[in-house]
C-alpha cells in the first residue's frame, strides 16, 4: 500500500484495504469494505485530508471516462478519476480551456471539487466549485443522489470543498472557457516589497485574469516581501491549440535532505529574484509553464528528501496595514526555511462550498521541509499570528493545525458534519474533529460494534 | 482505418487501444457482455472524436450468437478495416485445478469461443479481400507455466490459430496480428502485486495501436517482453519446472 500517500510524504498512515474502482455504475457495496472508506485520486494533497489510516481508501483513477461534451453550453461531463490532464488534452485542441486551475494537472475533477481548488484567476472567477452545474454522489446506502444548485443544494454545497467526506462522486459536469489559442500573454514584473506587491494586485485586478507573485524568503528589512509578479491573459490570435506533453524530466528517488539545507535556499532565492535583469518582462507562452511549471519535474516532492516537507497555506482577511502578514513573513525569512511559495490575493467571488478555504484576503503557501519538532515548533508560531489575525489554514495542505483552529477557523464544521457519510471518515477528519461529535465516525463506530 | 469493429470492448487495453481509433474520427462498432459498461466507454468514445459508435451485446459464449452478431456489425459499418478482439479473462488457477467445470468453462471463454469467433470473422475479411484482425493473446502462452497454465494454454491455442490463418488470409490482403501483452495493470490484475514489469493499460493501449497501423505480425507488448519470452522459452524443461514464476 507505500503507493498511496500524500504529496508532502508526512504522515504516512498505513491503511488496512484500497479498493480500484471501474464502473461508476458497478460500485461494490461500501459497507463491506473494512473500516471506513474515503476517496483517493493521486494523492497531491499535501498533508492527510487525503489519508485514511486503518481504513479503505477507494481508488478511483479507474474512473477516468468522458461522458459528455455539450460544446453549445460549454459543459464537459466526465467520471471523477479523470484528471485535469486528460481534461487538458482532450479541450484544448477543441478550444477551450479550464474555468479554474490548481498548480498541478495532475489531479482529478473528483478532487478538485472536494478541495474546491483555486487559482491563479480567484479573483475574477472563484474557486473550481464555482463552475460545477452538477454532479452525482454515491452514498454508502447505495443511494445515488444528483446535486446541483437546484437539486439536493445542501448536498451540493457539503461536498465542494467537502474534502471526501460526503460520499463518493461518481461522475462531475463543470463549465469550460473558450480560448483562441494555448498560450498565455504573461508579464513578469519584479517589485522591491510588499507595498509594491499590493500596488501591483490591485492594479492588475481588472485587466488580468491570471496573477500571483513569488517572495523572496531570504530578505528582510526594507526589502521585506520583495518578490517576482506574475500576470497573464489567454492570447488572442491564431497561434495553435497544442495541449502539452508529459514531464520530461523526474525525480527517480528522494533526494538527501542535506540538498535544501539554509545555503542552498539562500542561493535559490536570491538567484530567482535576480534571474530577471529587467524589472519587466513581457512574453508569450504555452500555458503549461505558466500554470504547471512544476509538473515539468515529475514527482518533485522528493527533492525533499526522505523525511517529505509540510506545506502551509493560509489567508488572512484584509487589511489596511498589512502589519500581520509582513511579521509571518519576517518569522519565515528568521527561519531560512522556505523556497517555493505561492502569493496572492484573493477576490470576493464566493464559492458555494460550504468548507471552502478561499475567502477575500491575501495568501501565501509555502514548502517547508520537514526537520521535525523545529518545523512543527514554527508552524505552530504562524498558526499563533493567522489565528490573531482571524486567517484559517487550508485543509488540503494541512498535516498539523489543532482541531480547535480548524472548528474556529470553519465554524460551518458543525453544520457540514451533517452530511458526513456515516461510512466515510479520513485521517484529517478524525485529527480535527472531537470523537463525541464526528458523526458520521460515530456512527460507523456503533454500527461496526454491532456488526 | 475508419471503420472498426471492437470485441471484449470494455477490456481495459481493449478500450484503451479503441480510444486512438476515436481520436482519429473512426467509427466503432462495440460489442461486449455488459451493456452498462459498453454504454460507458462508447459515451467515452463519443467524447473523444469518434464518428460514431454503436454497441452490441454478446456473451462470447453463446456461439450460435457469434454469426448474427456479425451479421449487424458489418451491416452497421458497411466494410470494417479493423477488427480488434480483446475479450478475455484470468482464470483462478488453482480452483481450475480442482473444478474442471470452472476450467472448461474459462478455456472456452478465452480459447474456443475465440477461434469460433475467429474463424467466422476469417471468411467475412477473406470475402472483403482486406482489412487487419487484430486479436489480444498473451506471453502466457508463449509457455506454459504452473502458476497460470490454464490460462497459458488457451492462449497458446489463439496463437497458433492465428499463425495458421495468418498463412491463409495473407493471399487475400488481410493482415493478422497477434498481440501479446506482458504484465498489465487493468482491473483483469487487480489481484496481483504490481512490480516493475506492469504496464499501465493506457500505455498497452497506444501500443496495440501503434502494431495494428504499422500491421505488425506478433508483437510484444511493451517490446521488451519478447526477450523475457525468447529467455524463458529457452530454458530447459529441468531447471523451469522448479521454477516458481508468479503472474
Amino acid at each position: 500500500m507505500s503507493d498511496y500517500r500524500s504529496w508532502g510524504h508526512f504522515p504516512d498512515a498505513p491503511h488496512r484495504h484500497v479498493e480500484p474502482l471501474t464502473w461508476r455504475n458497478a460500485i461494490p457495496d461500501l459497507r463491506q469494505l473494512p473500516g471506513p472508506v474515503l476517496p483517493f485520486g493521486l494523492g497531491r494533497s499535501y498533508g492527510d485530508s487525503c489519508l485514511n489510516e486503518d481504513g479503505t481508501l477507494l481508488d478511483v483513477t479507474g474512473l477516468d471516462r468522458f461522458i459528455a461534451l455539450d460544446e453549445a453550453r460549454r459543459l464537459l461531463r466526465c467520471e471523477a478519476g479523470v484528471t485535469l490532464e486528460q481534461v487538458l488534452a482532450l479541450i484544448v485542441p477543441r478550444g477551450y480551456f479550464l474555468p479554474v486551475t490548481p498548480g498541478t494537472k495532475y489531479v482529478t475533477v473528483g478532487g478538485a471539487i472536494a478541495n474546491d481548488v483555486h487559482g491563479k484567476n480567484h479573483h475574477v472567477a472563484g474557486t473550481f466549485g464555482c463552475h460545477v452545474t452538477q454532479f452525482e454522489l454515491l452514498r454508502s446506502d447505495g443511494e445515488r443522489l444528483r446535486c446541483s444548485p437546484v437539486e439536493n443544494n445542501d448536498l451540493f454545497r457539503a461536498t465542494i470543498g467537502g474534502l471526501g467526506l460526503t460520499g463518493l462522486i461518481t461522475w462531475a459536469e463543470f463549465s469550460l472557457i473558450p480560448i483562441r489559442n494555448a498560450m498565455i500573454e504573461m508579464e513578469r514584473i519584479r517589485f522591491d516589497n510588499l507595498d509594491e506587491f499590493f500596488e501591483l494586485s490591485a492594479r492588475s485586478n481588472d485587466s488580468w485574469d491570471y496573477s500571483v507573485a513569488w517572495l523572496d524568503m531570504q530578505i528582510g528589512g526594507k526589502q521585506l516581501g520583495r518578490g517576482v509578479f506574475m500576470r497573464g491573459n489567454h492570447a488572442k490570435g491564431d497561434l495553435g491549440l497544442e495541449p502539452s506533453g508529459d514531464p520530461f524530466l523526474s525525480v527517480p528517488v528522494n533526494l538527501p535532505e542535506l540538498l535544501l539545507n539554509p545555503l542552498t535556499m539562500r542561493l535559490f532565492n536570491t538567484g530567482y529574484y535576480y534571474a530577471q535583469l529587467r524589472r519587466r518582462v513581457q512574453k508569450v507562452v504555452h500555458y503549461e509553464p505558466f500554470f504547471y511549471p512544476l509538473d515539468a519535474i515529475g514527482d518533485w516532492n522528493r527533492a525533499y528528501g526522505k523525511a517529505g516537507f509540510l506545506q502551509y497555506q493560509f489567508v488572512l482577511p484584509r487589511s489596511d496595514d498589512h502589519r500581520v502578514i509582513r511579521q509571518l513573513i519576517e518569522r519565515i525569512v528568521e527561519s531560512h526555511h522556505g523556497f517555493i511559495n505561492v502569493f496572492k490575493e484573493f477576490g470576493d467571488i464566493p464559492s458555494p462550498g460550504m468548507l471552502s478555504f478561499p475567502r477575500p484576503g491575501v495568501t501565501l503557501a509555502l514548502d517547508f521541509p520537514n526537520r521535525g519538532r523545529k518545523t512543527l515548533a514554527l508552524l505552530d508560531e504562524l498558526d499563533a499570528q493567522v489565528r490573531g489575525a482571524g486567517g484559517v489554514i487550508y485543509p488540503a495542505k494541512d498535516a498539523r493545525m489543532s482541531a480547535a483552529d480548524f472548528q474556529r477557523g470553519y465554524p460551518q464544521w458543525r453544520e457540514f458534519s451533517r452530511y458526513v457519510d456515516p461510512h466515510f471518515s479520513s485521517s484529517f477528519w478524525r485529527r480535527v474533529t472531537p470523537p463525541g461529535q464526528r458523526s458520521s465516525v460515530q456512527a460507523f463506530e456503533r454500527s461496526s460494534a454491532q456488526a | 482505418m475508419k471503420h472498426i469493429l471492437i470485441i471484449g470492448a470494455t477490456s481495459a487495453i481493449v478500450h484503451a487501444t479503441a480510444i486512438r481509433f476515436a481520436e482519429t474520427g473512426a467509427q466503432l462498432y462495440l460489442v461486449a457482455r455488459n451493456e452498462a459498461k459498453l454504454r460507458a466507454n462508447a459515451d467515452d468514445l463519443r467524447v473523444r472524436g469518434a464518428s460514431r459508435v454503436e454497441v452490441d451485446r454478446l456473451d462470447v459464449n453463446e456461439l450460435a450468437a457469434h454469426g448474427p452478431l456479425l451479421e449487424r456489425a458489418w451491416a452497421a459499418l458497411g466494410e470494417v478495416d479493423v477488427v480488434l478482439v480483446g475479450h478475455g479473462t484470468l482464470p483462478d488457477q488453482p480452483r481450475s485445478e480442482q473444478d474442471i467445470d470452472y476450467a472448461l468453462a474459462e478455456f472456452q471463454t478465452n480459447a474456443t469461443s475465440t477461434i469460433a469467433l475467429l474463424a467466422r470473422l476469417a471468411n467475412r475479411l477473406e470475402a472483403q479481400q482486406f482489412g487487419t484482425l487484430a486479436v489480444i493473446s498473451s506471453v502466457a502462452g508463449d509457455r506454459g507455466r504452473k502458476s497460470n497454465y490454464l490460462y497459458g494454454a488457451a492462449k497458446s491455442a489463439v496463437t497458433t490459430y492465428l499463425a495458421g490463418l495468418r498463412g491463409r488470409l495473407h493471399r487475400a490482403g488481410v493482415r493478422v496480428i497477434t498481440i501479446k501483452p506482458g504484465l498489465v495493470d487493468s482491473p483483469m490484475t487487480a489481484h496481483l502485486d504490481k512490480g516493475p514489469l506492469f504496464s499501465s493499460a493506457d500505455k498497452a493501449g497506444a501500443l496495440c495501436y501503434d502494431a495494428i497501423l504499422k500491421g505488425k505480425e506478433t508483437v510484444y507488448v511493451p517490446s521488451y517482453w519478447r526477450l523475457i519470452m525468447t529467455l524463458i522459452k529457452l530454458m530447459p524443461e529441468t531447471i523451469f519446472k522448479r521454477l516458481n514464476l508468479s503472474a
